[in-house]
């Protein structure tokens, strides 16, 4: 069977151990959990609160529970999974600053994925006047989901105010890694972060 | 694509006889007992495919399909069980049992008392949750299914469902629990003691022994549904169906007047033409009295960490009675044993009436859980 897998999902998987216990907050259909399940042999639970996300998350077969992220992980014990996922859901966020405090209440480690609005596509858009639109950022103004944008800087300086522990950060642009200005070159970030 | 889905079609309810006493939570025990239920579809040779559904506080065995000599006599659940339904009668085989203490067949308080040889009246055992579940239990060995592919209910329903759970979780595969509650808030509690205060004051109660005098608590009973049905609408639902409309006109009198009165006396009325008041103030009583936690001081995650199978949990947002919050009680504590569980919340106007419903969402979502089930 083959299945569709965002260019994120490979870099997450190996940030996975083996058989970890994992969240992923804002699971979608649930493609990036079986992914995990498949690969990682993790188990754990999909959280969603769109209607046609939890439907298709129990198609997948994975454990998905109907909840909304912005009222935080109140069914979740304290550092009780390993690893609490957050995948190109955080710009979407109202409460940004608490679920990212939630992740760390409840997993060991978080990982979160983001569309960076540091990619020089976008900055020469507003240079020239316009809020950018690309494959990243696949939305006019007045229909995105995304109020809360942030670069591969704004993240860094995000996780040193918070003096969380930063294990790894890959960059990537069309599906390939970038190391060389990442915040200019590449178009998604992943990082992989705890507490100090 | 959704195949079109069809009914069960003319059904016959049949009788079980076990002469073994059934032992009660209370202590006391039932000296053999009769069960009716009915079943829908094929069991399969591996005896895998069946999925036992429980009923809640006026339901039946009669899940699905029609009477052949009865009009309108649809099953309770005919939207969710048949061919091609949610629960499809193609792929499984669906058992409908009538819980004891019930009216509408199995082994209750109008049938025959063997010490006496008269209706067991008020000295027919109070019965619960799990004393159902043990009989049912002894249904699937008569039928021959070790092992049930699901066990599914609403409401009281759900809470069976739970209780399988806990009890055999060797027989169950999963569990589908729908709009149920880990116990009753006190709230709940009082609305059925309001309930059962009606029946068992009115007159004709004779202290649950109405059979010998040939008439039945109907008042009691119609004012006990009455209070009921309030529970099972929203307040929105209520608003949006009835809202202050008037019948004809005010006439500065007590007869019914704004059509949610007429409304309730008709489903008063129709309740205690087909319900007994012996069997209302039992059932009542199973509901206060389930609380699997009471057994773990309270913690629900200890009461479960026996159940091992899957299970689905759902409820409806404008449900009242059983609230949201108390499914995700449940939700909560299959996570902290790390059970597999998936929860819908569905958006449904109705109150905790929705679970009889066919709100797409809530459909879809059974429909794929079992699918994936039978693989």
């Amino acid at each position: 069977m083959t299945r569709f897998t965002r260019p994120d999902f490979s870099t997450i998987a190996g940030w996975i151990t083996r058989g970890a216990q994992v969240l992923d907050l804002g699971c979608g259909d649930g493609s990036l959990f079986a992914y995990l399940r498949d690969e990682r042999g993790v188990s754990g639970y999909g959280i969603e609160i769109d209607d046609a996300g939890v439907l298709a998350s129990i198609g997948n077969g994975i454990n998905v529970i109907q909840s909304d992220l912005e009222s935080g992980l109140a069914g979740f014990d304290d550092q009780s999974f390993d690893s609490v996922i957050l995948s190109q859901t955080l710009q979407a966020m109202r409460h940004t600053e608490e679920i990212v405090l939630e992740m760390l209440r409840v997993g060991r480690e978080a990982i979160v994925t983001f569309p960076n609005f540091g990619h020089w596509s976008h900055r020469a858009q507003v240079l020239l006047g316009r809020m950018p639109v690309s494959p990243s950022l696949p939305y006019q103004w007045f229909d995105t989901p995304n109020i809360h944008l942030c670069t591969v800087a704004d993240f860094d300086a995000f996780c040193a105010a918070h003096a969380f522990d930063v294990l790894e950060r890959v960059v990537l642009h069309d599906a390939r890694r970038v190391t060389v200005l990442p915040n200019l070159f590449g178009s998604l970030a992943i990082y992989r972060f705890r507490r100090r | 694509m959704t195949p079109a889905a069809g009914s069960v079609g003319i059904v016959h309810p049949q009788r079980a006889s076990f002469a073994e006493a059934l032992p009660l939570s209370s202590g006391a025990a039932l000296p053999g007992f009769e069960l009716v239920y009915e079943t829908y579809g094929t069991l399969d040779a591996a005896r895998s495919n069946a999925i036992l559904v429980c009923h809640a506080l006026n339901a039946s065995h009669h899940v699905a399909g029609s009477y052949a000599d009865q009009v309108d006599s649809e099953g309770w659940w005919d939207n969710m069980v048949g061919p091609g339904k949610p629960v499809d009668t193609n792929r499984f085989f669906v058992v409908g049992v009538n819980n004891i203490g019930s009216c509408f067949g199995s082994t209750g308080p109008a049938s025959i008392n063997p010490a006496t040889g008269k209706p067991w009246g008020s000295d027919f055992p109070i019965v619960t949750v799990e004393d159902w579940v043990d009989a049912q239990a002894r249904l699937a060995d008569r039928l021959g299914i070790a092992r049930f592919a699901a066990v599914m209910g609403g409401s009281l329903g759900g809470m069976q469902a739970v209780s399988w759970a806990i009890r055999y979780p060797e027989r169950i595969a999963s569990a589908l629990v729908i709009a149920a509650a880990p116990n009753l808030s006190a709230q709940n509690i009082a609305f059925n003691e309001v309930a059962r205060a009606a029946i068992m004051t009115d007159p004709e109660f004779h202290d649950g022994h109405y059979y010998a005098h040939g008439v039945k608590p109907v008042r009691g009973l119609r004012v006990a549904r009455m209070i009921g049905h309030i529970t099972y609408i929203s307040d929105e639902q209520m608003g949006e169906k009835f809202g202050r409309a008037l019948r004809e006109g005010l006439n500065y009198s007590f007869a019914p007047e704004f059509e949610i009165e007429s409304y309730l006396r008709y489903q008063g009325e129709k309740f205690s033409e087909y319900f007994d008041a012996n069997t209302y103030l039992r059932i009542t009583k199973a509901l206060d009295y389930f609380d699997p936690a009471a057994a773990t001081g309270g913690d629900l995650a200890r009461a479960l960490a026996p159940a091992t199978c899957r299970f689905l949990v759902v409820s409806f947002t404008t449900d009242w009675r059983f609230a949201p919050a108390r499914s995700r009680e449940i939700v909560k504590a299959l996570v902290d044993n790390r059970r597999d569980v998936s929860y819908a919340e569905i958006a449904a106007p109705h109150g905790h009436d929705a679970f009889l419903l066919d709100t797409p969402q809530y459909h879809a979502i059974v429909r794929t859980y079992l699918e994936r089930l039978a693989g």
